[in-house]
């Protein structure tokens, strides 16, 4: 029988030789199932939903996926959703989102608790006129959470769109206190 | 031929990580978790070199069955502790089970070959790849390591082991 031991000392020998392109992990949170991926260069994709992601990540980042505990990043997400975290302290591997970097790294700079629209971020990156634009980059934020594209709203104030679906985007916003409990 | 995508290495793993360590206890007794270990730290580094995602169950049988006859070579003993009853349940194979106590004392190319048609019913063709022989070698492996077998259990002092029990053999000695 392949014990626990066994399969944790193999998972751990396969890293400590460097032969492990990205692993996984999946975490429990108040929105449910968190897919978690990191390369040796960091966190690189984080998935409201968790069937099928190995393939995505095997065709991103090689063949060689591994599960394995990513215990920094579940640690920080706790403490976000505890109420205690308000930035994350996490290296980030964004080479999925070349073209997308200039907008996630002004979206990553949007503060806790507050909300900016689509328009305020595309003026930001220099672009005002591409709020639609910055909308289908927030629609592929490889890292929602950290990435904050929750905090993104029309420019009435609605909340839009969010791909863990839009009570998980109130539930977000309602925890950093940028919204009132429904 | 269609290209067949390989699978994350996760899911390769999965289905066969269980089954290798089987095989490798069969053929190496307590020895067989560095071995196993070392058959799939050798298939993660070759993986992403891999062309596609065919006969990736053959592939790992292979390495190991290298693993395990490097190990044999280096003229190891094998020491083998029977439990019988676990891997029975576990691979739903009751007449393998029959088998698998008695392949101990094969010589060690015998043995995979037994093994590997009788318990994982590998095809020739690839046990002869796994075995670093042709498929006639390994049919002829597979079938003499059968009458080997035979001769023991019809000679009145078989071993037949019913639960626990230790053999220990010298590996590349040929049983008389």
């Amino acid at each position: 029988m392949l014990t626990p031991e066994l399969d944790a000392r193999f998972r751990a020998a396969a890293l400590a030789e460097g032969l492990v392109d990205v692993r996984y992990d999946v975490a429990e949170s108040p929105v449910g199932e968190l897919f978690l991926a990191s390369t040796d260069r960091g966190l690189c994709r984080i998935s409201y939903r968790v069937e099928g992601q190995e393939e995505e990540l095997a065709r991103t980042y090689g063949v060689r996926v591994l599960r394995m505990p990513l215990d920094s990043v579940r640690r920080e997400l706790d403490e976000y959703f505890e109420g205690h975290r308000r930035e994350f302290d996490l290296s980030l591997d964004l080479r999925v989102a070349p073209f997308h970097e200039a907008v996630l790294h002004e979206l990553a700079r949007v503060p806790y608790g507050r909300t900016e629209t689509y328009g305020t971020l595309a003026a930001k990156v220099g672009r005002p006129r591409a709020a639609r634009a910055v909308g289908t980059v927030m629609n592929r934020n490889p890292l929602p959470i950290v990435l904050p594209c929750h905090r993104i709203v029309g420019a009435n104030g609605s909340l839009t769109g969010y791909a863990g679906g839009l009570h998980v985007k109130r539930a977000l916003l309602e925890l950093e206190g940028a919204m009132l409990p429904s | 031929m269609e290209a067949v995508a390989i699978p994350p290495f996760e899911r390769f793993y999965g289905q066969h990580a269980a089954e290798v360590l089987g095989y490798l206890r069969r053929l190496l007794g307590q020895r067989a978790e560095d071995a196993w270990q070392e058959t799939f730290l050798r298939a993660l580094r070759a993986y992403d070199r891999l062309e596609h995602g065919r006969h990736l169950r053959a592939w790992v049988f292979t390495i190991a069955t290298r693993v395990a006859m490097d190990d044999l070579r280096a003229g190891n003993r094998v020491l083998l502790v029977e439990d019988v009853d676990v891997e029975a349940t576990e691979t739903g194979r009751p007449v393998y089970a029959e088998l698998e106590h008695l392949t101990g004392d094969l010589p060690p190319k015998e043995r995979a070959a037994v093994v590997l048609r009788y318990g994982y019913d590998l095809p020739y063709d690839q046990i002869g790849a796994a075995l670093g022989s042709s498929e006639e070698a390994a049919r002829a492996a597979a079938s003499s390591g059968v009458r080997r077998l035979r001769r023991r259990l019809s000679a009145p002092t078989s071993g037949r082991a019913g639960s626990a029990r230790a053999s220990v053999c010298d590996s590349d000695q040929e049983p008389s």
